[in-house]
């Protein structure tokens, strides 16, 4: 069954004069990748601060799994925020912490009656699950890779075993090599757990290696359409972001051509 | 409800139901950790009626069969196992296969993984002193070094007075100085009303009230003047210093400085300095003023010691150096407190919680300085005689 496990609809977000999203519509659906695209300042990681209830739209509604955040406030919001796993674009690792702490987080957080052995170990499966070395639990952020720390970020997001994932460019400052392995890493954790992931990204590799579909923020809203059919939107943002110079040889190869 | 068990023939069959996941561990795991295993040779368990299984619920599933079967059950799935319990098999393979080969342990769990990782030891007492003593000695070349390497680019930059950065060290001036008036004034007025009172309480049993202005003048001009607006400044600007170079070390900031060429001394650390140095003297002479009026307000309300009478004490009180002892300890006191701020500053490094521990020491490093220093300026005015 395919039902929309995250819905947004006329989500109007304003900074004084500054018109950031005016009517954006999204809808995200069980058991796939969604990525979503567009040029700097439009709004990306406005739109995700407002899905993970960070920030409230001035109109709209946000539907997770079936709860409107934008209605929703303390008990109820944090029971929300427990359902889906996050990843910053700098990773936001808690510097002070080591990686096995940042990953049991939010288990303390949300799971008090673990004891602390079961939270070691658990903690450990999720470090050992993103393909970090043993050796990386004791270690703090500021030891770490860029690659290892995008790792360590997707091992705390999945603390708590959710269903929707949410990924910042998590491909970003990476190396194309690592930059892939992060896209299988992704893609096998997306199989296994059945994960729906929304992901942020500039990526046009990931694009094509990851998402089933594809929203474009353009002209404050969202079009929104299948990666084979939106890249003959006729949008001209759009149109230039996949038939530039730079997209040219992925589409070939995405095409098989 | 997450668990049906039934007695069978000859054992137990385990009925999962509902969900499985992270949230609902605390019913999973008294769930799980209530069947009674005691007996049991066969132990079946159907999961046909699990709406969900998360690796939290698997894992913890899995732990439960290990158990079983150490203790010489036999566990079978009704139908194939559900494949999260594969996924935490498989992610778990490396650390057992690595356990095998390793030998005498017969399994290694995640949880001896960690164990084996290496924590920094505890180190003995002898150990414990010898690492102090190295970091203290590194603690105080490095401040000799950063005295130096301020002095050295301040002597550098006299020559072409434009790379001392008059804008900044204005900004600085104003930071520091200006917006801190008010709280100075506050902090001089009240505490010469403090004094005043004290010692008037004092004085009184002998008639001689009138010793009281002597007292708050010596004091708040040779003294409380400076001493308390540098212990303030030390703690406003400071800790700002540290905090604000501190920050940009950790956004690389600095580097972005220094690659543009750009010697982070000439252009972060010196105006602070420079802009202190200008503005607590003249912090410590609003605070003398001060002072010196709020001795007048209590003299004059609650001695009966007219206005043109205090006047008079004053100025015979006081010998021609009184306000410039106090004062020449100023701009000392002011290297003190921004190159304590700065330097701490430039040692950030990696994470936040340096940033908030070396802002601290910054502070208590300062104000223990000033109130260093100024104990040899006692000593020094004592053996020259003013």
């Amino acid at each position: 069954m395919i039902y929309p496990v995250l819905e947004v609809q006329g989500l109007v977000n304003r900074f004084g004069s500054q018109v950031v999203h005016d009517g954006l519509d999204m809808e995200v659906r069980e058991d796939e990748v969604f990525g979503i695209v567009g040029g700097s300042g439009t709004g990306k990681s406005v739109l995700l601060r407002s899905v993970l209830g960070l920030q409230r739209p001035q109109a709209g509604t946000i539907r997770l799994e079936g709860h409107d955040i934008t209605q929703l406030s303390g008990a109820a919001l944090r029971a929300v925020k427990a359902r889906y796993g996050v990843t910053f674009q700098q990773g936001a690792l808690y510097s002070a912490l080591n990686v096995l702490q940042n990953v049991q987080l939010p288990m303390v957080e949300y799971m008090q009656e673990l004891s602390e052995s079961a939270r070691d170990e658990l903690a450990m499966l999720k470090i050992r699950l993103v393909g970090l070395p043993a050796d990386a639990a004791r270690k703090y952020p500021a030891e770490l890779s860029g690659g290892m720390i995008k790792r360590a970020a997707l091992a705390r997001a999945l603390a708590l075993d959710p269903r929707l994932l949410f990924l910042d460019e998590p491909t970003s400052g990476l190396d194309p090599i690592s930059a892939a392995e992060f896209d299988e890493l992704m893609l096998y954790l997306q199989k296994q757990l059945r994960l729906t992931v929304v992901m942020i990204t500039h990526d046009l590799d990931s694009i094509f290696r990851t998402c089933n579909r594809v929203g474009v923020i353009v002209d404050h809203r969202m079009e929104t359409d299948t990666l084979e059919r939106i890249v003959d939107h006729p949008n001209p943002w759009i149109q230039a972001y996949f038939h530039g110079e730079r997209a040219g040889i992925r589409l070939k190869v995405a095409h098989g051509a | 409800m997450v668990l049906e068990v039934r007695t069978t023939e000859q054992g137990i069959a385990l009925d999962l139901t509902g969900e499985w996941r992270a949230l609902a561990y605390q019913q999973i795991d008294s769930a799980l950790a209530a069947v009674d295993l005691a007996g049991a040779r066969r132990i079946e368990i159907l999961t046909g009626r699990l709406a969900a299984l998360d690796l939290t619920g698997a894992w913890r599933l899995r732990e439960f069969v290990l158990q079983a079967q150490k203790m010489g059950a036999q566990v079978t799935f009704a139908g194939t196992p559900p494949d999260q319990m594969r996924l935490v098999a498989e992610t778990l393979r490396p650390i057992e296969a690595a356990a095998a080969a390793a030998a005498p342990r017969p399994v290694m769990d995640l949880r001896t993984e960690l164990e084996e990782l290496p924590v920094e030891a505890e180190v003995a007492t002898l150990t414990f002193i010898g690492r102090r003593a190295v970091t203290l000695w590194r603690d105080m070349s490095g401040a000799l070094a950063f005295l130096g390497r301020v002095s050295a680019t301040g002597l550098g930059a006299l020559p072409h007075p434009r790379s001392l950065r008059p804008t900044s060290i204005a900004r600085h001036v104003y930071d520091t100085g200006i917006t801190a008036i008010p709280i100075v004034a506050l902090i001089a007025f009240l505490i010469s009303v403090i004094v005043a009172y004290m010692s008037a309480q004092q004085l009184r049993s002998y008639g001689a009230e009138i010793f009281v202005v002597d007292l708050v003048t010596i004091g708040v001009l040779r003294e409380l003047g400076v001493l308390l607006t540098s212990i303030i400044v030390a703690g406003r600007s400071g800790s700002a210093f540290a905090a604000e170079i501190g920050s940009m070390k950790l956004n690389e900031e600095v580097d972005a400085l220094q690659a543009t060429g750009v010697d982070p001394f000439e252009a972060l650390v010196l105006p602070r300095v420079i802009g202190l140095v200008i503005s607590l003297p003249l912090l410590t002479v609003i605070a003398d003023l001060v002072g010196l009026v709020g001795g007048a307000v209590l003299c004059a309300s609650l001695l009966h010691i007219p206005l043109d009478q205090y006047v008079t004490r004053v100025s015979q009180a006081i010998t021609p150096t009184t306000f410039w002892v106090g004062v020449i300890k100023a701009p000392v006191f002011a290297a003190l407190i921004a190159m304590a701020g700065t330097h701490r500053g430039m040692q950030v490094s990696g994470s936040s919680r340096e940033l908030g521990r070396l802002t601290t020491l910054a502070v208590v490093q300062a104000i223990f300085l000033v109130i260093l220093a100024d104990a040899l300026f006692a000593v020094l005015f004592l053996e020259i005689g003013v």
